[in-house]
């Protein structure tokens, strides 16, 4: 696997006042990566999804993109924000896929994947939309570009979503629990989907509550509890034969539900 | 007087009206959201003062009497810390505009140069107290309607933006106002049809538009006709605005 590190993140603590939310947490994603994060509901996974992608401010730690200072602890101890310019740089790095979409309403789909590449980005018009178009068709979706989000499905919109990210050409893309808000039978075409992206080797980190889909497109699952890693590893040995007894709990009681 | 003549009047008197409706329109609308902003502004300049409490909070337990001033006085600075200047400014204001009379508020703007400050007043003033009458008590009301619709937004859309790189101002007019516009229409339309018949109430300062023409021929001819033509005016003029608003929320009807 490619060495070069896409995400950088050292000794991350945020909390919600009273409430530590993240304790200490380190995580590295590299280049071509497919990280799986699991975890109890409450766990702060989401949360470090939202300080990855600057959703939320970090307390204290270090967060880096390819190399580059995002966030740092000061000398007062808590973190030092790069500038705004610098921020928004940043941003262009990564994309991110909500649990609900999000698509903008009153946009057609492909005004929803090429508005922020022609107004954000500069790119031309016609750069712009040829790349839709084809990221549209990559996706099963090419009959939809003149639809309105409120005229497709779940899995459509969620697959309009990863499109819109696409569209950014960013290096890392993050799922936030993806599938979640989908009907079960539409889970599968949006799985499907990111499937196809990670054997494009697309840097990929999703918040997941699919222990077989994880288990099949992860190349390293991360499980939270508690504002801690608890354990990572490859998902043969996390999800297969884990060593912490809370993460054989979790599992235990996941199998049950199942 | 001829009949001619009393339309020819009445007509001069529905100009005027149309002519005040048509700019507190365009006054107050964008000054609504001005003041929507202002509603919803976050700044506390005295946030610094809330430290205080976690700093000092249980030091003190032990001397009775002065704890019980100190702590008094801690959430005293407590409460200043979290106060927000603009917001609350704005909130007054548009107490004073939605608890008042729109009658009186005219007067006051017509009348207050001169009782107030001693500024004699002209002829030409009467217009433009009648527009900036309308316009701030107006802009209140919108003001309100606006706050409603943006709060209403999912925070989803901000984030996506954001996320997307929009900067705020893009993100703001781009995706969330669009929105904002559809969801808030029918308020507007409401408040627009109350604008219209509104209007008649600057006959308060004698100022000739439709209603006070439709008075003074009324009294002079002892007939009821120009009251009837005077409210013909009001429903056809309400009847446009009613068709102009559902036209418009069909147009936006493409999407949810």
């Amino acid at each position: 696997m490619n060495e070069k590190a896409i995400l950088e993140m050292r000794n991350i603590e945020k909390r919600f006042d009273e409430l530590e939310v993240l304790k200490d947490i380190s995580l590295t994603v590299h280049e071509g990566e497919v990280l799986a994060i699991i975890g109890p509901s409450g766990s702060g996974k989401s949360t470090l999804l939202r300080c990855a992608t600057l959703l939320e401010t970090i307390d204290a730690g270090y967060l880096g993109y390819l190399g580059n200072k995002v966030a740092e602890t000061g000398e007062n101890g808590r973190a030092q924000y790069v500038s705004k310019a610098e921020l928004r740089k940043t941003r262009s790095y990564f994309g991110l896929v909500f649990q609900n979409f999000n698509l903008f309403p009153h946009y057609s789909v492909l005004k929803n994947v090429t508005d922020a590449p022609i107004n954000v980005q500069k790119q031309s018009k016609s750069k712009a939309i040829n790349k839709a178009r084809e990221l549209l068709a990559k996706m099963g979706l090419e009959d939809k570009e003149n639809a309105y989000p409120c005229q497709l499905s779940g899995g459509q919109q969620q697959r309009v979503s990863i499109v819109r990210a696409l569209a950014m050409e960013p290096q890392i893309l993050f799922f936030d629990e993806p599938t979640s808000a989908l009907d079960p039978e539409l889970t599968g075409e949006v799985l499907k989907v990111i499937r196809k992206l990670a054997e494009e080797h697309m840097t990929m980190v999703i918040v997941t509550h699919e222990m077989a889909f994880a288990r099949a497109v992860a190349d390293r699952v991360i499980f939270m509890d508690g504002g801690v890693i608890v354990e990572q590893g490859a998902p043969e040995d996390v999800l297969g034969n884990p060593k912490e007894e809370r993460t054989k709990q979790f599992l235990a009681r996941y199998s049950e539900e199942q | 007087m001829d009949i001619t003549a009393i339309f020819l009047r009445l007509g001069e008197g529905m100009t005027r009206s149309v002519l005040i409706f048509a700019l507190t329109l365009a006054l107050s609308l964008p000054l609504g959201l001005l003041v929507a902003f202002g509603r919803m502004s976050k700044w506390a300049p005295f946030t610094c003062l809330g430290d205080v409490k976690s700093k000092c909070s249980g030091k003190f337990s032990r001397f009775m009497p002065v704890s019980l001033i100190i702590k008094g006085w801690i959430k005293c600075l407590h409460k200043i810390s979290g106060f927000k200047p603009i917001s609350f400014i704005v909130k007054v204001y548009i107490s004073i505009m939605r608890g008042t009379p729109l009658m009186l508020q005219i007067m006051v703007v017509y009348f207050g140069p001169w009782y107030i400050f001693g500024i004699k007043i002209s002829n030409a003033y009467q217009f433009s107290a009648v527009i900036i009458a309308f316009a701030i008590n107006y802009a209140a009301y919108f003001a309100e309607i606006y706050r409603g619709g943006i709060e209403a937004m999912p925070k989803g859309q901000y984030e996506a933006a954001e996320v997307l790189g929009y900067r705020r101002g893009q993100a703001f007019f781009k995706i969330i106002l669009p929105q904002v516009i559809k969801h808030i229409l029918p308020a507007v339309t409401n408040e627009v049809i109350t604008l219209v018949k509104d209007t008649s109430l600057a006959f308060v300062i004698a100022y000739a538009e439709m209603f006070t023409v439709a008075k003074q021929i009324a009294a002079k001819e002892s007939s009821v006709m120009p009251f009837v033509g005077a409210a013909v005016f009001y429903y056809v003029f309400n009847l446009i605005v009613a068709v102009t608003m559902e036209k418009a929320e069909n147009r936006l009807a493409y999407y949810q």
